[in-house]
């Protein structure tokens, strides 16, 4: 599915936002706050940019999304409920007991979802392979991988930065979900993290730095990576944990985290609010 | 004069058979493509060969998402950088969804010689072993090691650990052998113990055997190449037959071999009695490889030392 307008692209952004939020639910702990900053990223991902057939996910030449930071899956669960791949109704399911919407993505279980990830560093070099596959078998498909900025203190993610380039897999589109926040506080309170264009540079690959809230910059920044055929982009998308939520946005302690029935009610309501305004703007 | 291989060259070699045979297939290696005899195939198949450099986890993930894309990659390092140090990442991304990626485990064991307690795999087995999915197999000679090498992208669907050495061993098994998963073979028939080996033990085992048979005592040898699944059918025939056990395997006793024969015995109830040689949960030391296995005994005349003695012969 291709959307091009960017305030529909923006609506569909906010839906998602309520099914994550919905699927959820009050007082179970969910990982709503990397949920949320993905949110933005992921629609554009799945509405805009990505070649991708809902009815056939295992199209041979599909483009592959790989969610690194593997907790934030309900941000993918929405977005593949909402073009039909999972039927809407078992997003409610997630994380319980006989539900295939495991807690950290199952690729044997869920169709739409290509690898397993969870423990964290690990999906880059995954994408990676799933690039290399198509330059041997000589697919023309391209690779996507959100990787949260926390997950960056992973020596592996390194690892794989440097094999991208050296592979000089052009297919590849890292995208780094920036919410400045990882589960205790800042990531830059247990190693440096910057200047952290300047080092994705320094490993060989084309970066650019978006805001990542801003429909119309990430589609933006999508289309560059695409026509990008020098070296692997990076996106490092600068967003708010929690965004959408304001009474989460930018708190570490709704990294993994239960709300209330009220503070469902009331997050809901906020996003409800959001998706009119939009409605009314069209 | 026998000849003797290792049999990391002869899964060189199958390798370039299993290339020709399969598109598909891709091999990965960290920087070790000359010790892992992947060089052939490198060679061969430029295009599908990727040397990720000093980066066993970043191989092992980079091979996940091959497979998730159509291809059967082979990743290949020494057998102890590729499992313990890329255990999450085996666990996770190719155990988990069963995804089929071969781990060739290189210059496994005590064998692999001078480089000493942080190159000496004796624990792989056991790792691999705890993973739901992985088949873990461990080749005796150069004719297993190809059949099972070719068996690994044709007859398996899943993740497979291929267990390899760098210590020349003689074929044990004849050239008309056909690999089958979880099945044992018997090698040699015998009535008062059973020597149950796998790798280069087996070739020791068939030693001991020549060597107890000299001093009146019946044993019998049965490669058990399989580790998981294990053949709990030939378990049981061996347990109903023969009074004795004694595995065999240049790993760690605790979660190899020693301890999948064990468990099958434990739970069938048997009452006879086993013994586990290998070595006695210790860390290996830089040696020449024949020092090392004479060290933790063994050897054909240690094996034999030990099981005699239980006969008091």
């Amino acid at each position: 599915m291709v959307v091009r307008d960017v305030n529909a692209l923006r609506k569909l952004a906010i839906e998602l936002r309520l099914h994550v939020v919905r699927m959820m639910g009050a007082n179970k702990k969910h990982h709503f706050g990397g949920s949320m900053s993905a949110a933005d990223i992921v629609t554009a991902l799945y509405f805009y940019k990505m070649r991708y057939d809902p009815e056939d996910p295992e199209w041979p030449d599909r483009d592959r999304f790989i969610m690194s930071k593997g907790h934030c899956v309900p941000a993918q669960y929405a977005a593949l409920a909402m073009l039909g791949v999972l039927p809407l109704e078992e997003l409610p399911e997630l994380k319980t007991m006989g539900s295939r919407l495991q807690g950290h993505p199952a690729a044997h279980l869920v169709p739409g979802i290509e690898g397993c990830t969870g423990s964290l560093g690990q999906g880059l070099s995954f994408a990676n392979g799933m690039a290399l596959a198509a330059r041997i078998q000589h697919r023309d498909y391209d690779v996507y991988c959100l990787i949260g900025d926390g997950e960056l203190q992973e020596g592996q993610i390194w690892e794989a930065a440097m094999t991208s380039s050296k592979q000089r897999l052009e297919n590849l589109t890292a995208v780094i979900d920036r919410n400045g926040l990882k589960a205790m506080d800042e990531p830059s309170s247990a190693k440096t993290m910057d200047p952290l264009a300047d080092r994705w540079r320094a490993f060989g690959w084309s970066v650019r730095e978006i805001d990542g809230h801003e429909m119309a910059e990430i589609c933006e920044a999508l289309d560059w990576a695409e026509g990008n055929e020098e070296a692997p982009s990076m996106i490092i998308a600068h967003t708010i944990k929690g965004k959408g939520i304001p009474f989460i946005e930018g708190r570490a302690e709704f990294h993994n985290a239960a709300l209330t029935e009220e503070q469902i009610e009331e997050a809901l309501a906020g996003l409800e609010e959001q998706l009119g305004i939009w409605e009314e703007g069209k | 004069m026998t000849e003797l291989t290792q049999t990391r060259y002869a899964y060189g070699k199958a390798l370039l058979e299993v290339g020709e045979i399969y598109p598909e297939v891709a091999v990965l290696d960290a920087d070790l493509y000359n010790s892992t005899r992947t060089v052939l195939f490198r060679d061969a198949f430029p295009d599908r060969f990727i040397d990720i450099g000093i980066a066993e986890a970043d191989m092992v993930s980079t091979a996940a998402g091959m497979a998730a894309s159509g291809l059967i990659p082979y990743a290949n390092s020494f057998a102890i950088f590729l499992t313990a140090h890329c255990y999450d990442q085996i666990r996770i991304q190719i155990a988990y969804p069963s995804l089929h990626v071969i781990l060739a485990g290189s210059s496994a064991g005590l064998t692999q010689g001078p480089d000493g307690a942080s190159h000496q795999s004796l624990e792989d087995v056991t790792l691999m072993r705890a993973l739901p999915h992985m088949r873990v197999l461990v080749p005796a000679d150069s004719i297993e090691t190809r059949a099972m090498t070719i068996a690994a992208a044709r007859d398996i669907d899943g993740p497979v650990y291929i267990r390899l050495g760098r210590y020349p061993v003689p074929d044990v098994l004849d050239g008309d052998y056909s690999f089958e998963l979880g099945r044992g073979t018997i090698l040699r028939q015998g009535e008062e113990v059973a020597l149950v080996a796998c790798g280069h033990m087996v070739n020791v085992a068939l030693g001991a055997a020549e060597l107890l048979a000299s001093r009146q005592i019946s044993a019998a040898v049965i490669n058990m190449s399989t580790i998981k699944p294990i053949d709990k059918e030939l378990i049981e025939w061996t347990m109903g037959n023969i009074p004795l056990i004694v595995t065999i395997e240049e790993h760690s006793i605790i979660g190899g071999l020693g301890s999948a024969v064990a468990e099958v015995m434990a739970e069938d109830g048997f009452g006879g009695r086993l013994i586990r040689l290998g070595t006695c949960d210790v860390f290996g030391e830089s040696a020449m490889a024949d020092e090392l296995l004479e060290k933790h005994g063994l050897t054909p005349s240690a094996v034999a030392k030990r099981v005699g003695k239980e006969f008091g012969r």
